[in-house]
């Protein structure tokens, strides 16, 4: 599997990455050689076999339906970039 | 009193041999010292380290003091501590003092350890040898031109060069056991579930997992002892009985049935590793245990499935660092999409963005079946191999890592060869079974590790088996010339 530069900027576009231009050629080089890695799997035939999400099987637990947390907006605040009034403070998205 | 395991300096505290005022002090005092050359913490917290010790010589007056009352620990920088930096290695968290403490750092807290600091490690603990870190490498304190291993790196180093007594690590495909061979130290990654992942920095969830790393198993037993347990912050958490791991330590070994996978000495190996491991294994043999052979057939395919799931759980779990809530925001940003990609852009290092991308490809619409449903199936046949193996033996022994140490910097262009070296790590996480890095000699100068694998919750048995072999040799009492 070999990528190329429109596949890198495709990727880094859908996963919010600014990448520098000048680094393009080398995150392409470096995710070809990893996906040529990853492809060696392929040859394994897994017709047939349940995928393991969970080592142990396990389903998550559900809870009761309650109230649990208490509001610790101010606290968790402290450490958002902007804030203003208890809001998050974001570039206008709507002009 | 910096050679003294965890075990003994309790006795210490208990009997008024030294306060944990006086014990704290001494190591705050050797990391200032010492900690330029290996760069093994990102913070000290000697403020809060103080007061701790002085609440903990209180509580030994008092008569009212735990197993671990007083005990200076270091925690890996990827644990929320409240207050304090909790940076995992990125600059995306250089600013970030986290609003809760992770489980584990609650709980050490209540028992009354003493925290020294924060250790370094790989970004987002991506990486097997510490040198990803936005804080700089940190160094083997057996040799400063070489890596501790990664991505627990600073909490290996820091072990290693006698700064803290031990220290929490977190395991996702290797990062406790690799580091705790390369430091000479030993290090436990627990079965997955076994310890709160709440407030342990996610990078790859159905793999990540904490343990300890310190000197001796014993050590890590009483650490164990303290991690281990139901909690219900965490979903994949497992409700099951702790034992007293320090309990069954000194069980014998008569009878003992340990398989060697014959993958697992192939000529990946370095053979003086080898030699170290098969010498290990005949003194397990001397304790009365049998050994044969067996075969884990899909242990190379361990690399891809591992490089498929843990980039994909990666990229879903690092969105959230999107400049909004927390961590780092770009200066200025045109609109929100330039916010987003610049924060991100700008506050995460390569080798973090290389892994963003990879799981963000394999979870493409049109490739999920070819990359993580494909990856997912092999990790069901990885865990089979494990499975009936388990059944014919007690436990699996072999080496931790194909090679000692390597220079800062040898592979640091070649993404691909540096994963090569966790292709005996990794598929425990795959399996989520538990797995030990125990001091077995060096090469060439630098220490190696034998790994010691059990079936699920077998922790207790793996840590008496390693005590056991502790009592027998001294590899876990070397220290690094001029320490």
């Amino acid at each position: 599997m070999s990528l190329d530069r429109s596949d890198v900027e495709r990727i880094a576009h859908l996963a919010r990455l600014q990448i520098d231009d000048s680094d393009i050629p080398s995150y392409t080089e470096n995710l070809s050689s990893i996906l040529n890695l990853i492809d060696q799997m392929q040859q394994t035939d897994t017709a047939g076999v349940e995928p393991l999400a969970n080592p142990l099987d396990a389903v998550l637990r559900l809870r009761d339906d309650v109230v649990s947390e208490s509001n610790q907006r101010e606290q968790l605040q402290t450490v958002a970039p902007a804030v203003e009034e208890g809001l998050f403070l974001v570039p206008k998205v709507i002009e | 009193m910096f050679d003294k395991t965890l075990a003994e300096l309790a006795a210490g505290l208990r009997k008024g041999d030294f306060s944990s005022v006086e014990l704290t002090s001494a190591y705050l005092e050797r990391i200032k010292a010492e900690d330029g050359r290996y760069n093994s913490f990102i913070t000290v917290t000697e403020e809060q380290a103080l007061a701790q010790a002085k609440a903990a010589d209180a509580s030994i007056a008092a008569g009212d003091a735990g197993a671990f009352t007083g005990l200076p620990i270091a925690h890996k920088d990827l644990f929320c501590t409240q207050g304090v930096r909790t940076s995992c290695g990125s600059k995306m968290l250089d600013n970030f003092a986290s609003p809760y403490d992770a489980t584990v750092v609650a709980k050490f807290k209540q028992a009354g350890a003493v925290m020294l600091g924060k250790t370094n490690m790989d970004e987002f603990a991506m990486g097997s040898s510490n040198e990803s870190s936005f804080y700089g490498a940190a160094r083997n304190p057996w040799n400063t031109d070489c890596v501790p291993g990664g991505s627990s790196g600073g909490s290996g180093a820091a072990v290693a060069a006698r700064l803290t007594p031990a220290a929490t690590g977190s395991d996702t495909g290797g990062s406790i056991r690799q580091p705790a061979a390369l430091c000479g130290i030993t290090g436990l990654k627990p079965t997955y579930g076994r310890v709160s992942r709440y407030g342990m920095i996610a990078y790859a969830s159905s793999l990540d997992q904490g343990g300890p790393m310190a000197h001796t198993a014993e050590d890590c037993a009483m650490m164990l002892n303290v991690m281990a347990g139901f909690d219900p912050m965490d979903s994949t958490c497992l409700n099951r009985e702790v034992p007293d791991y320090t309990a069954t330590l000194n069980e014998p070994l008569a009878g003992l049935k340990i398989g060697l996978p014959k993958e697992y000495f192939s000529d990946a190996l370095d053979p003086q590793i080898a030699e170290r491991v098969k010498a290990a294994v005949a003194e397990f043999e001397k304790l009365g245990a049998t050994v044969k052979e067996v075969s884990l057939p899909r242990t190379e395919l361990s690399i891809p499935a591992y490089y498929i799931i843990a980039p994909a759980e990666a990229s879903s779990n690092l969105s959230r660092f999107d400049g909004v809530r927390y961590g780092y925001r770009c200066t200025d940003p045109k609109d929100l999409e330039d916010m987003y990609k610049r924060s991100r852009g700008e506050g995460f290092g390569a080798e973090v963005k290389r892994r963003i991308m990879v799981g963000t490809y394999a979870l493409c619409a049109g490739y999920y079946d070819a990359y993580y449903n494909k990856a997912q199936q092999i990790r069901r046949l990885i865990q089979q191999d494990f499975v009936r193996v388990l059944e014919d033996v007690d436990v699996i022994m072999g080496p931790t890592t194909p090679h000692p140490a390597f220079r800062i910097g040898e592979k640091n262009n070649d993404p691909v060869s540096m994963y090569m070296e966790d292709i005996f790590t990794l598929s425990l996480n795959l399996a989520g079974l538990p797995g030990m890095s125990v001091p077995c000699g060096q090469v060439n100068g630098l220490p190696v590790g034998m790994q010691i694998i059990g079936n699920y919750f077998a922790e207790a048995k793996l840590l008496n088996i390693a005590h056991q072999f502790q009592q027998v040799t001294d590899h876990h009492k070397q220290a690094p010339a001029g320490i």
